[in-house]
Formats: structure tokens, C-alpha cells, sequence
């Protein structure tokens, strides 16, 4: 079954064509990596998926329900964890944790908030406010705002993007240990991270998607054994996927 | 709703800034008046004309602090995360607005007591005057949430935190009436509400009500367009 399915999904700022007509779909509980260079439509597509922005035609089902139609129904099973960090500044770790179970309506968010900070390692941050912390902690709090409604489609817009090596891979860990229960969308420039953890890869270029497949059939249709080789060669090809 | 009007209550309440000039400034304002009038024999500043002018002065500060806090909100991903949850547009604005509500009622309580140490008469109508500061609680916390909803937080910071305590400061009639100067400044100060919000304070502490309703209809049709227009713009901001 789709959790996610997009009919030709387009968003034009102006004369800009940000996102053409994207057609595809994501399966229950995969981890899916959209690739692309800047400005490729990466995050508007997830921005569209995430009911933030509207389509300029098509439309996206989202675990059966559309964006256009029903995006209430769509918000309460989703999560999103945004490019840049979006953390509550003046309040602590485990404020900004209940906060958030607090808007899902979670009953046990206390409980909930314990969880998840014990997931993503916060224990020793725990009281502090969001806005001492070092950007690393911040990221990953951030994530953890998006993890603590147990999401069934979960948008994570370049997760790692700022983090350290030490923290990119207990990060990988924490998305990998979602693999069958959640639906991951994740963008990122991090090509290493796309083929270690995705179950299948969209590359994108000019706002079109270019290809889809596991890491290994994009690199045996690129020719190459290596991933960064076959990126390049697909995100740079003429015509659609 | 409950859990976003309880976190921006703390946004608020746990910058110092707003503390120091929510309740610190307007306090300190009457001091300082009070002290001047003690050495002059002509009577500038009394008591009873001052404390419902600077009630409805330091409510201007509270449309900075809504302004600045949505302002913030909308310049970082916060807000990306917040328009992505299931929260509604009305939860957004009664959650923003809300909070501000008993924050304005205290600071109101705080200037009227102060006033009283200083020697104002205490009496059932200071909570007709604290009353009749309701529509512009409304005018002032809308005036934050359409500025927040408009402009970033440097904006912000010039249009609410500049040009707007000046307004509510130099057009009210707190600090001189404004016959004195008379012209196309009266007649401009006269159309917008904040020498009525005053006037409406002053007439309701006197137990005057001959003039109080007047006041009391302009200050709530400001109150009205203000709270209109933001929810308009936060509603058009929010479809993007």
C-alpha cells in the first residue's frame, strides 16, 4: 500500500517552475531520500506534502487523504521536521517535547516526552532551554519535536544538515530504527547518508524527477559502482524518469 | 490550543525585557511624573489624570511583545513546524492573543496601584476605569498580532517599539492636552483611539459616565478594525 502518492504535483511562483508535474509514490513504511542539487524542488515538494503550501495543480494522497481536500486529516497523521531548526527558544528541552505532544493531542505526553528523550540521548539536557544549547542538541531536539506524535508519514528536511560526524551516524540509527513503522521522506545533500539508509532513492533536477529506484539499480542504470558517480550522471540526464 | 497559548505565555513572561518595560517602565514613568508635579505649583501631572493615561500607555508595550514573539515565530521554522501540526487558524489566533489578555489586566492593576500609593483615591471606579481599558486590551493586542503578522522582528521593533509608544504617548493627552496645541494634530488625535481610551479611564475614575460612552464606541471600533484586519492578514498568511 502508498503511504504517499503524488498526481502530477506542480508549484509555479510566478514564472518559476519550482516542482513540474511529479508523479510518485511511496510505500508503507519505507525510507524514501529525495536527491537533488539546490533549487531542484526538494523542499517545495515536501513543503506541499506537509500541507504548508499549496499545490498549483495536482494533487498529493497522503495515507488515502489529499492536500487539497482534507488537510486537517492529513496534518494530525504527519510530522515534519523543517531545513532549519525549529525549536521554542525560551523553553526547555522537555517543555518543547510536551509542547508538541501537547498540539497532537497526546494524552501521556509526559510519559511520551520521557521516551523520546531517552531515544535521542537528551537525558543530560533535559531542563535546559532551547536556546543555550549548542546547534547540534538544537537539530536534534528538533527532531525529537517531530518524532514524539508517533507519525505515521514523518518529512525530514537535510536531518544531519550542521551535525558532526558522531551525531550524523546516532542520528542515522534513530531514523533507521523507524524503517517499518513510520514513512520517512528525508532530503539531503549527504549522498553517503541517502544510500545508507534509503529503501529507495528520487533524484530531482529543475524542479522534474529525474529517477527512482533502490541505490543499486540507480547506480547499474547509471553504469558506475559508486553512488555519487550515478547522482551525477542522472541528475544531469535529459527526460523524465 | 491550550498548549500553544501556555507556551506563549512563557515566551513572554520569561524575557526579561518585557518584564522590565512591560511593568517597569510604566511604573517608573509615574514615579518620575509624580515627583516633577511635587515640585511644581501649577498642576501638570495630577494623580487621577495620569494613571489612566499611563494604563493605556503601557498597553502599547504589550503589542510589542505579541508583535515581536509572532514576528519571531514566522522569521524561523517554528512556525513552518506549528502550520504543518493539526493547530487551526482560530488556534493560532486565540493562542496568540489570549495570553496577552490577563498580562494587560495585571499591568493595568499594577498602574492603579502604584497610583494609589502616590495618592490616588481609592473606589469602585477604578474597576469601571480598569473596565472601560477592555476594548483597548483588544485594540492594542490586535495592533501586535497584524504588526507580528506584517513585518519581522527589526520591524517590529521599529513600528510597535518606536513609532507606536510614541503615538499612544504623544497623542493621548497624558502628557498635555492636547487643545494646547490645537490644529490638524487635535483633529488627527481625535480619530484615533488613544486620547479616547484615556478620556474614557479619566471619566470612569471621575464616576462621570456623561462622556464615557462616546469614548467607549470609538475605542471599541478601533478595537474591531484592528482585530478584523489581523486575523485577515494571519488567515492570508497562513494559506500561502
Amino acid at each position: 500500500m502508498n503511504a504517499i502518492e503524488t498526481l502530477h504535483l506542480t508549484k509555479r511562483y510566478g514564472p518559476k517552475t519550482a516542482v513540474d508535474s511529479l508523479c510518485l509514490h511511496v510505500e508503507n513504511g519505507e525510507l524514501f531520500a529525495l536527491l537533488g542539487v539546490n533549487g531542484a524542488g526538494k523542499t517545495t515538494t515536501i513543503r506541499m506534502l506537509s500541507c504548508l503550501v499549496r499545490p498549483t495543480s495536482g494533487d498529493a494522497l497522503i495515507l488515502g487523504g489529499s492536500v487539497l481536500t482534507s488537510p486537517e486529516t492529513v496534518k494530525r497523521r504527519i510530522s515534519v521536521s523543517p531545513q532549519e531548526t525549529a525549536v521554542a527558544q525560551n523553553l526547555t528541552v522537555v517543555e518543547n517535547l510536551e509542547l508538541m505532544a501537547g498540539i497532537y493531542g497526546l494524552l501521556d505526553r509526559k510519559k511520551r516526552a520521557q521516551q523520546v528523550v531517552k531515544e535521542l540521548g537528551l537525558e543530560e539536557i533535559v531542563e535546559n532551554k532551547a536556546k543555550v544549547l549548542s546547534g547540534g542538541w538544537q537539530r536534534r531536539l528538533s527532531i525529537a519535536m517531530a518524532l514524539i506524535t508517533e507519525p505515521e508519514v514523518l518529512f525530514l528536511d537535510e536531518p544531519t544538515l550542521g551535525l558532526d560526524v558522531l551525531a550524523r551516524r546516532e542520528l542515522w540509527e534513530v531514523i533507521r530504527a523507524l524503517r517499518g513503522r513510520t514513512t520517512v521522506v528525508l532530503t539531503t545533500h549527504y549522498l553517503e547518508e541517502a544510500e545508507a539508509l534509503s529503501d529507495h532513492v528520487g533524484i530531482m533536477a529543475a524542479g522534474r524527477l529525474q529517477a527512482v529506484g533502490t541505490p543499486e539499480e540507480l547506480k547499474q542504470r547509471a553504469g558506475t559502482s559508486d553512488f555519487e558517480e550515478a547522482f551525477i550522471c542522472l541528475a544531469s540526464e535529459k527526460g523524465a524518469a | 490550543m491550550g498548549s500553544f497559548s501556555v507556551r506563549n505565555t512563557k515566551e513572554i513572561l520569561r524575557d526579561p525585557i518585557n518584564m522590565a518595560f512591560g511593568l517597569g517602565f510604566p511604573i517608573a514613568l509615574l514615579l518620575l511624573l509624580t515627583a516633577i508635579q511635587a515640585n511644581v505649583p501649577v498642576e501638570v501631572f495630577p494623580v487621577e489624570r495620569l494613571t489612566p493615561g499611563i494604563a493605556m500607555f503601557g498597553l502599547s508595550f504589550v503589542s510589542l511583545f505579541s508583535a515581536t514573539l509572532i514576528a519571531k515565530d514566522r522569521s524561523t521554522a517554528f512556525l513552518t513546524r506549528l502550520l504543518s501540526s493539526p493547530l487551526t487558524a482560530r488556534d493560532f489566533i486565540l493562542g496568540y492573543t489570549l495570553p496577552l489578555l490577563p498580562m494587560c489586566l495585571i499591568q493595568s492593576v499594577v498602574c492603579y496601584v502604584t497610583g494609589f500609593c502616590l495618592g490616588l483615591r481609592p473606589g469602585w471606579t477604578v474597576l469601571a476605569a480598569l473596565a472601560a481599558l477592555i476594548p483597548s486590551n483588544i485594540f492594542f493586542i490586535s495592533l501586535g498580532f497584524l504588526c507580528g503578522s506584517l513585518f519581522n522582528d527589526k520591524q517590529v521593533g521599529g513600528i510597535c517599539g518606536a513609532l507606536l509608544t510614541n503615538m499612544a504617548a504623544l497623542l493621548s493627552g497624558t502628557w498635555f492636552d492636547l487643545e494646547m496645541v490645537g490644529g490638524p494634530f487635535l483633529r488627527v488625535a481625535e480619530v484615533l483611539p488613544f486620547v479616547h481610551a484615556v478620556d474614557a479611564g479619566r471619566v470612569a475614575l471621575s464616576g462621570d459616565w456623561s462622556n464615557m460612552v462616546l469614548n467607549l464606541l470609538w475605542t471599541t471600533g478601533w478595537a474591531f478594525v484592528a482585530l478584523t484586519a489581523s486575523i485577515a492578514v494571519f488567515r492570508g498568511k497562513m494559506r500561502r
